[in-house]
């Protein structure tokens, strides 16, 4: 996975996290792309879009998109899910997720993405423990 | 979807309208909830509430100004300081500058509590990138956390560095994190393999020496930690598969466990067990089986369960389908999986699911050379899905067609792949299958205006996004030519015709890369076409001239095209009125080529000798040297002009006097001073104590530039510049009047896309006859017959245009190349009579000056090394190892090894009481060994030890002698454990038995562990007589009997040398006996086991190693009696081991 962006219906960022490095002017420009790109499609279409010679998997959950960049090689239908999963993740961990936390609390949908994936390989695949180890550290402060 | 998203569907309605009085009261138990009424929160509703970018920007801007008041103010408090980062992470991602704060990011991490250190390290992770100055500051942070007794500080420092870590700082942590391999906690381990993976990523020669490790994390009790170090080995076995074939059986098992559903039920994703695992794992297997049967064999099995168990309907089991489909493939076929997967393929293909029909034809295509007739069983859905509205199935049937293209499907399918490059607006699309086209069209062109004219489309629809070898190869081809005389002329008469055609066209655009070929076409051969007027062709090139589209580059073509054609003609008026116009022309070039052709026209005869007709693959011969200026060089230099010196030779010339002459008062006089101070002493990395004097050592350059803090970039920061944002244009649409909306994100989730009405096509048959008819041309020559041997691009047989004999042409390229460069140099634009190989030949060019350039400065090197003994240079490993042999005395001498000089009254002692002085077997005999000498005895037994250093490990042979009269049964001989020393294999050595007045031998592997100058492994040995009775030894091993010589290249140690970051310099004075550098070295290889690289003058570069693979590199350099001894290597420990023996040995000698 190269990169993840969440983006709400009206092209409004929430998240982005990048996997390989790049100029900031760069990345706005292929943020401003994508969303346009992946906004403009039809909801009957399938999942995946070729973006240069990348692969863009996409999935709107409500009023927001996520998005994972993957390479050629990848499976499509794999990210899709690391996508899935994701959603699940953040729904166990705030109870009942919706647009709202995600913007309210990005940061903690940051540690959340940090447990799940690293460097864009997917990492804790146990969901129990992935949401204990954000859970653990949240514990800890208080 | 999931059955969790479905029940938080039901929540929702009862949530929906509370959204709007801001915070929200909810039962959930999540923390975090409060903080939207905090300032974060009033910010984002803020900023929802406002309707244009422009007020955006404008409170966005105010909001950064007072974030960059409170952070830079000294009385923030941390836990203030931790709400401004989450605000700067927004402001950051709504894509405003705000690279003030990342400096109190960092210092976040470093300071705050845990909670605000999390924030700290999030936002480093987000702010910075792998090669910011900046990341260097945050190292001691991460070391300081790596060795907190908090498991969460840990966990956030692991985090960290697997996101972002600076390479040069790896060794630094490296050790920390070895050490949380073993820690109890999973979580931890797994952290800590998956930072090692990062570093494997980004430097994998540093973890080199933890292999085993991996190995061990393989087999972890947890599978946490067990699928992170999947990603490692997938890695390492994508680069060389066979290093692992033997670890084939344990991931054939883990896989079994797996889809046996072994593991823990939470890894199960959707009750399928642990999917991304299972994946992971076909990858693997897929690579370490691709043309290997016997690895393939062990996996057959497997793979088959894998396919039966992934039988729910859900997207996760298709992805492992898709997967297994793929590795079934990619391994030695076996008929019966085979079959399998294609009927797996098959469901993909008809499934109505959109997903899953790309990932159908995604696996088609992947396996379709294998399988041709796959592609006929499902030729209808092919033909459905060529029209289909979704663009990425409609490229990838196209790709799909692309491989099953021979020679009679060729001019349909290339007809659809232009139909869909004409409607296609991405450049990236455009280009890869523009090349296709090219490619296809030369494989199996049935005609040559069919070709021709593919050509044309070619061109004018990739335009200038056309890979340049796809004009080159076309141009070469219509040049060379094939074997048939005949079919050449009528190639190339077609494409004038099709050229001045389209020429015809008054107003059309042609892309630059489309007019050069129609150029070089036209003047090298519309000459064959002899009822055009050449007038009228050189009318429509000067037209094209006068074009304002056309590039100056575009516009060298057109004129080397028409003084081609001027060639051949006897006078025309065109091309006077051409010359005329030019003559005064601004554009300097162009001027150039109408002078340059107007003299060729005043000298016809030289002309036709310059521009023959179709010669030009033939050779020019070409005075390269220049040879006929001689007399006028000669005559210049005789009136006293200066010689002429080529441009580096001026460059060096002006460098050394930039030096000589400093006009700068106050110019870098630090760096100077501090060498002045800092001769002798250690010496900091950066105190730079190569001032002025150095050669231009590219090794130590390079070092300056890792190594010194950059400030510059720094310094930005804090300058004016950081303060002005800079404005960038914000990413999103105007209509910001958006309210956030409310719904759950799992509310409205959009199922997949209803079924393609297939049935629908089905009901109109006029339709269907037209696509069965448009199959049939599709899939003509796949038939089981034809099939496999027109299938593939080894396919020759069929190729239309043969090349004629590469190794001639290549030649021909060079020497043009040649001719050029020498040409080039001195007479500026020459008319170019091979403009076709311009981009081969300019390639050529800068590899030939490379080449030049290099071999001079070999022969420099040469020079410089001719004091050196050739014999040291190429002495070989024996030849080292036995001169360490001779000088083995010496080598020890100081270490306290009594075992080496054991005093001649024992020696003799033993000697009389019994006559058993072992001796190494033959096989050892030969490798370099210590002698034999004592290492204890008792009544009853003597032990000897013998060193053997073999070349990976140090090879500890102990001898057991029996001094008594009767048999000891079961000696346990065992070696304690040493911080220090690894024993390979197990510690004890059981004899059963040990006869009277006999000896017997063990061996032990030994490795250094941790670094020490000198280290005691002791032991014990266990025997029984009459009594319990129980030997205690010890044996002195020092650091340089792990030591041994690293042969590589002064090119693999340039590259190493700029890889490691650990070093230690330090001045050692040189004896009087060997004050040249040549003798000292000799000294250091001979005692130290170092290999000489290279020697250059008064410089010297060494390498060794430690075992089993640390290295460690060694720059000397001779300055007034002192030897500078650089060291680097990844450990840090090394260089300081090596450096008090290397003082020891200059010492000594």
């Amino acid at each position: 996975i190269h990169f993840i962006l969440l983006f709400s219906r009206q092209g409004k960022l929430r998240l982005q996290k990048w996997y390989m490095t790049l100029p900031d002017k760069e990345k706005k420009k292929i943020i401003r792309e994508i969303i346009q790109i992946i906004l403009s499609r039809n909801q009957k279409t399938s999942s995946f879009v070729d973006w240069k010679d990348l692969k863009l998997v996409y999935k709107r959950y409500a009023s927001l998109y996520f998005c994972c960049a993957i390479e050629e090689q990848d499976n499509e239908l794999l990210t899709l899910e690391v996508i899935h999963r994701y959603v699940e993740l953040l729904d166990r961990y705030f109870g009942n997720v919706c647009e709202l936390d995600i913007i309210f609390n990005f940061e903690k949908a940051y540690f959340i993405l940090d447990e799940f994936i690293i460097g864009g390989e997917v990492q804790e695949t146990s969901k129990r423990s992935a949401v204990k180890a954000i859970e653990d550290s949240d514990m800890l402060q208080e | 979807m999931s059955d969790v998203v479905e029940q938080t569907l039901s929540v929702l309605p009862g949530l929906l309208g509370q959204h709007d009085s801001g915070a929200r009261p909810r039962s959930a138990g999540a923390s975090g909830r409060i903080s939207a009424t905090s300032r974060l929160g009033s910010l984002i509703r803020s900023i929802t509430a406002l309707t244009s970018k422009h007020e955006e920007e404008k409170l966005i801007q105010q909001e950064l100004t007072s974030l960059k008041a409170t952070v830079s103010a000294p009385n923030t408090t941390l836990r203030l300081m931790k709400e401004c980062m989450v605000r700067l992470i927004y402001c950051e991602m709504l894509g405003y500058e705000s690279s003030f704060g990342y400096i109190h990011a960092i210092k976040l991490a470093q300071q705050g509590n845990l909670l605000e250190k999390r924030v700290g390290y999030l936002a480093v992770s987000l702010f910075l990138h792998e090669n910011h100055e900046l990341l260097l500051l945050l190292v001691n942070t991460v070391v300081k956390d790596l060795q907190s007794t908090n498991l969460v500080e840990v966990c956030m420092a692991l985090t960290i560095v697997s996101q972002i870590f600076p390479r040069e700082m790896i060794p630094a942590v490296l050790p920390l994190i070895e050490d949380k391999l073993q820690h109890s906690k999973e979580i931890i381990r797994r952290k800590a393999v998956q930072a090692l993976y990062k570093f494997y990523l980004i430097a994998p020669n540093q973890v080199q020496h933890i292999h085993d490790k991996f190995r061990k994390a393989l087999c972890d009790r947890d599978a946490g930690v067990m699928a992170a170090s999947l990603h490692i080995y997938l890695q390492m076995i994508k680069e060389n598969s066979s290093g692992y074939k033997d670890l084939t059986g344990s991931f054939v098992t883990i896989l079994k466990q797996v889809v046996g559903g072994k593991l823990p039920i939470d890894f199960n994703y959707h009750s399928v067990p642990a999917p991304w695992l299972q994946i992971q794992l076909l990858r693997i297997l897929g690579l370490l089986g691709k043309d290997d049967p016997r690895t393939s064999e062990l996996m057959y099995d497997v793979l088959d369960e894998s396919l039966r168990r992934a039988e729910i309907n859900h997207n996760i089991t298709y992805a492992i389908l898709f997967e297994c489909v793929q590795t079934i493939y990619t391994i030695y076929p076996k008929y019966e999986l085979l079959e399998k997967a294609a009927k797996c393929i098959g469901k993909f293909v008809l499934s109505p699911k959109i997903n899953l029909k790309y990932l159908g034809l995604k696996a088609l295509t992947y396996v379709i050379q294998q399988d041709p007739n796959l592609a006929l069983q499902h030729q209808m859905t092919i033909i459905e899905c060529l029209d289909h509205p979704d663009p990425i199935i409609k490229r990838e049937t196209l790709e799909l067609l692309y491989r099953i293209t021979n020679g009679q499907n060729v001019i349909v399918i290339v007809q659809k792949i232009l139909d869909y490059l004409k409607e296609s607006k991405e450049e990236y699309a455009i280009m890869n299958f523009v090349g296709k086209v090219a490619e296809l069209a030369e494989k199996y062109s049935p005609s040559n205006e069919w070709f021709i004219q593919t050509m044309n489309a070619v061109f004018s629809v990739g335009g200038d996004v056309v890979h340049p070898d796809i004009p080159n190869n076309f141009l070469r081809l219509l040049a060379e030519g094939f074997d048939d005389g005949k079919e050449d002329g009528q190639l190339r008469m077609y494409a004038v015709q099709s050229y001045l055609a389209l020429l015809e066209e008054e107003d059309a655009l042609y892309p630059q890369k489309f007019l050069q070929v129609m150029s070089w076409v036209l003047g090298e051969y519309s000459s064959l076409v002899t009822d055009v007027d050449p007038e009228v062709i050189l009318t429509k090139l000067h037209s094209l001239l006068k074009k304002t589209f056309v590039t100056s580059e575009t516009k060298a073509w057109i004129m080397a095209a028409i003084t081609k054609i001027a060639s051949h003609t006897s006078c025309s008026k065109t091309v006077d009125k051409l010359i005329q116009e030019f003559s005064n022309s601004l554009d300097t070039c162009m001027r150039q080529y109408a002078f340059e052709l107007k003299h060729l026209c005043e000298d016809k005869a030289l002309m036709k000798n310059l521009l023959p007709f179709d010669a030009c693959c033939n050779d020019m011969v070409v005075d390269a040297s220049l040879s006929f200026l001689d007399g006028f060089v000669a005559e210049g230099l005789g009136r006293g002009a200066a010689p002429y010196k080529p441009h580096h030779q001026r460059q060096e010339e002006k460098l050394s006097q930039e030096k000589a002459l400093n006009f700068e008062p106050y110019g870098l006089s630090l760096a100077s001073s501090m060498s002045s101070s800092g001769i002798t002493g250690r010496q900091s990395p950066t105190g730079l104590s190569f001032g002025s004097d150095t050669s231009g050592n590219s090794a130590e350059t390079g070092h300056k530039e890792t190594n010194t803090l950059k400030l510059e970039g720094v310094r930005k920061l804090w300058g004016k510049e950081g303060y002005l944002p800079k404005k960038e244009n914000k990413v999103g649409k105007e209509n910001e009047t958006q309210t956030v909306s409310c719904g759950s994100l799992l509310a409205g989730q959009v199922g997949d896309p209803p079924a393609l009405q297939s049935d629908q096509v089905a009901s109109l048959s006029e339709e269907d006859k037209e696509k069965q008819q448009l199959a049939s041309t599709l899939f003509i020559g796949l038939g089981s017959s034809a099939g496999v041997s027109l299938m593939g691009k080894a396919d020759t047989a069929t190729q239309k245009f043969k090349r004629k004999s590469k190794i001639n042409e290549t030649q021909n390229i060079e020497e043009a190349s040649g001719f050029q460069n020498s040409a080039a140099s001195d007479f500026g634009p020459l008319l170019d009579t091979v403009p076709a190989d311009i981009g081969d030949c300019e390639g050529n060019i800068c590899t030939r000056l490379r080449k030049a350039s290099l071999g001079s400065s070999d022969t420099v090197e040469d020079n410089l090394a001719f004091e050196t003994p050739q014999s040291l240079k190429e002495s070989d490993l024996d030849d080292r190892l036995s001169d360490s042999r001779l000088s083995q005395s010496s080598l020890f001498a100081d270490s306290n090894i009594e075992i080496f000089q054991p005093s001649p009254s024992s020696q003799w002692e033993s000697a009389s009481k019994t006559p058993l002085i072992p001796s190494l077997p033959e096989e050892l005999e030969e490798l370099t060994h210590s002698e034999v000498a004592e290492l204890c005895q008792s009544d009853a037994l003597a032990l000897y030890l013998c060193k053997v250093w073999t070349d990976d490990s140090l090879l500890l042979t102990v001898f057991v002698s029996n001094k008594t009269t009767s048999a000891f049964n079961a000696v346990n001989l065992v070696f304690e454990e040493a911080e220090q020393f690894q024993i390979l294999e197990s510690p004890t050595y059981h004899f059963p038995v040990i006869e009277a007045q006999s000896v017997e031998r063990c061996q032990k592997c030994v490795w250094m562990n941790k670094i020490c100058t000198q280290g005691v492994l002791s032991g014990s040995v266990d025997y029984q007589s009459e009594m319990e009775t129980h030997l205690e030894f010890s044996i002195t091993l020092s650091l340089l009997d792990f030591i041994r010589p690293m042969a590589i290249t002064t090119e693999d140690f340039g590259k190493l040398w700029l890889s490691l970051s650990n070093d230690v310099k330090q001045n050692i004075k040189m004896p009087s006996s060997q004050d040249s550098l040549p003798a000292a070295l000799n000294t250091l290889q001979q005692k130290l086991k170092l290999h000489i690289v290279d020697i250059i003058g008064n410089e010297g570069i060494l390498a060794c190693q430690l075992l089993p693979s640390v290295p460690c590199l060694l720059h000397c350099r001779t300055h007034s009696g002192m030897l500078a001894v650089w060291f680097r290597s990844p450990c840090s420990a090394l260089p300081d081991g090596l450096l008090y023996q290397c003082q020891k040995v200059m010492e000594e000698s």
